[in-house]
């Protein structure tokens, strides 16, 4: 049931989550943080069994930390999705495959913004858009209308608000509350959105 | 919660000195009504717990045939109720004592709160024996971090140390929806735990089959400043609702309050039977009066 979407901008990636915790029918939590920094300017959104999220979660960022002490830098945002694809990937041939689907968006000095498109059974696609779960059944045909390239923060956050409006009107679930951030050159901050 | 064999401690196991093996095989329910002379010369049997029904194998087989290729033998459907929440004076904790497997009501004597230690609470959801048996794991865990620490684990990471546990064992039929709960140097703290490896904080918490009846009653009259009366009161009425309710849910009511200076046991053992009645009379005469 989880909604993940990012969208790349001009000089940024703004990316969103709700932030729904729930178990079967019920809902447990709902300020979930679906979010996990992997660097100062790469951002993790995962959706997936809670249990597979976090310990997936943890071990890449732990990992990519651990690199990034022994080479000296952070590595960028195409190196960092390929290497949580690749433990996806190794996973899904063993017994504990991680079923967890993710957004990996950074920001790079000589790429600039990125955003990656992962699933759980390893695909790996570099978009200027993406969103997971029932959420992205609603919201894709809305992006691929209003996306254009290179939109301001204004401009993007204003389409992310249309994705949230038909999210609302549409689907089933009362997916009420959404954390919003933006990853730029000055890293990760998380932004208010005015909730439809 | 799930009966399991041997899970629950049906009949004691007690060392048998002069007692002929025979009869012992004859009586499957031993305790409950052995001869009072014989019990003089005897004590009670160890026995293999046996579900009280006409035939016993006729009756597990419903719950071992789910599916053939599966390594998990037997699926016993558990129900429960249990609450958590922390409020201004520290965490409330409160659970039914049923034990059901599938149709038939194992016992209605069940400790579901597990006492990890004077400032940790578990509590048991799903498999009797998979709860009690990992959070005494976890109670040895968190002494050993004591003994080389100096000083007591927090509530977060004696969840992680749960949590961490049951993730290994995902898919192998572990079932458990356990809250952790306690106080450390950084407050209250509770923790929700299932096997499925998910581990969530919140203020607010319950698990199993009763749980969506004990929300009702919670989400209604939860503050974070209500008083310690008030507290109390919100939850025995959750778990009385919840009981009323659900069919697997019944029994007895125990209460814990974690504070400051550790657990201390509020409610023990409260029948929910007469406080139906109780309740029942508070809402007449509240009734009576806005006739009035």
């Amino acid at each position: 049931m989880d909604f993940l979407i990012a969208l790349v901008g001009k000089d940024f990636v703004l990316t969103a989550a709700d932030s729904a915790s729930a178990r079967s029918i019920m809902r447990m939590k709902s300020d979930m943080d679906k979010m996990i920094p992997l660097s100062s300017h790469a951002l993790m959104l995962l959706a997936g069994p809670v249990g597979d999220c976090s310990n997936f979660g943890d071990y890449i960022q732990a990992n990519l930390k651990l690199q990034a002490l022994t080479n000296g830098f952070e590595a960028s945002t195409h190196a960092t999705a390929n290497y949580v694809r690749k433990n996806i990937a190794d996973a899904l041939r063993s017994r504990g495959a991680y079923q967890v689907n993710s957004l990996i968006a950074g920001v790079d000095e000589q790429d600039g913004p990125s955003l990656y498109y992962l699933d759980y059974l390893g695909t790996m696609v570099k978009v200027p858009y993406g969103a997971h779960g029932y959420g992205s059944f609603f919201t894709f045909a809305t992006l691929d209308h209003h996306y254009r390239e290179g939109m301001s923060l204004e401009e993007a956050t204003d389409v992310l608000k249309k994705c949230f409006l038909e999210i609302k009107t549409r689907f089933l679930m009362n997916l009420d509350s959404f954390k919003v951030r933006v990853v730029d050159a000055d890293g990760i901050r998380e932004v208010e959105v005015a909730q439809p | 919660m799930a009966f399991e064999f041997g899970g629950m401690p049906q009949f004691e196991a007690a060392t048998c000195a002069h007692r002929s093996t025979s009869k012992a095989l004859v009586k499957h329910n031993a305790g409950a009504d052995v001869d009072e002379d014989e019990q003089q010369f005897t004590g009670p049997v160890p026995m293999f717990s046996l579900p009280r029904t006409d035939n016993p194998s006729e009756f597990l087989h419903q719950y071992s045939d789910a599916n053939p290729d599966s390594k998990v033998k037997i699926q016993f459907a558990h129900g429960t109720t249990t609450l958590g929440f922390k409020f201004q004076h520290g965490v409330i904790i409160a659970v039914d004592s049923r034990a059901s497997a599938g149709s038939y009501i194992a016992s209605q004597t069940v400790k579901k709160v597990i006492e990890i230690n004077p400032y940790l609470l578990g509590t048991m959801a799903g498999g009797a024996a998979d709860c009690s048996y990992w959070e005494r794991v976890l109670a040895k865990e968190c002494r050993l971090f004591e003994l080389r620490n100096g000083e007591r684990i927090s509530v977060a990471a004696a969840s992680k140390i749960l949590a961490n546990i049951v993730y290994h064992y995902r898919g192998m039929g572990l079932s458990m929806g356990t809250m952790i709960c306690g106080w450390d140097k950084k407050g209250p703290g509770l923790f929700y735990v299932d096997s499925d490896g998910t581990r969530l904080t919140n203020n607010l918490f319950s698990v199993g089959s009763g749980s969506t009846y004990a929300y009702g009653v919670l989400d209604a009259g939860y503050r974070w400043d209500l008083s310690v009366e008030e507290a109390h009161e919100l939850a025995r009425r959750a778990i009385y609702h919840a009981t009323f309710r659900d069919a697997y849910s019944g029994g007895h009511i125990n209460l814990y309050h974690m504070k400051e200076t550790g657990w201390e046991r509020i409610l023990n053992m409260q029948d929910v039977g007469p406080l139906h009645y109780e309740y029942e009379a508070m809402k007449e005469q509240s009734m009576a009066t806005t006739a009035d």
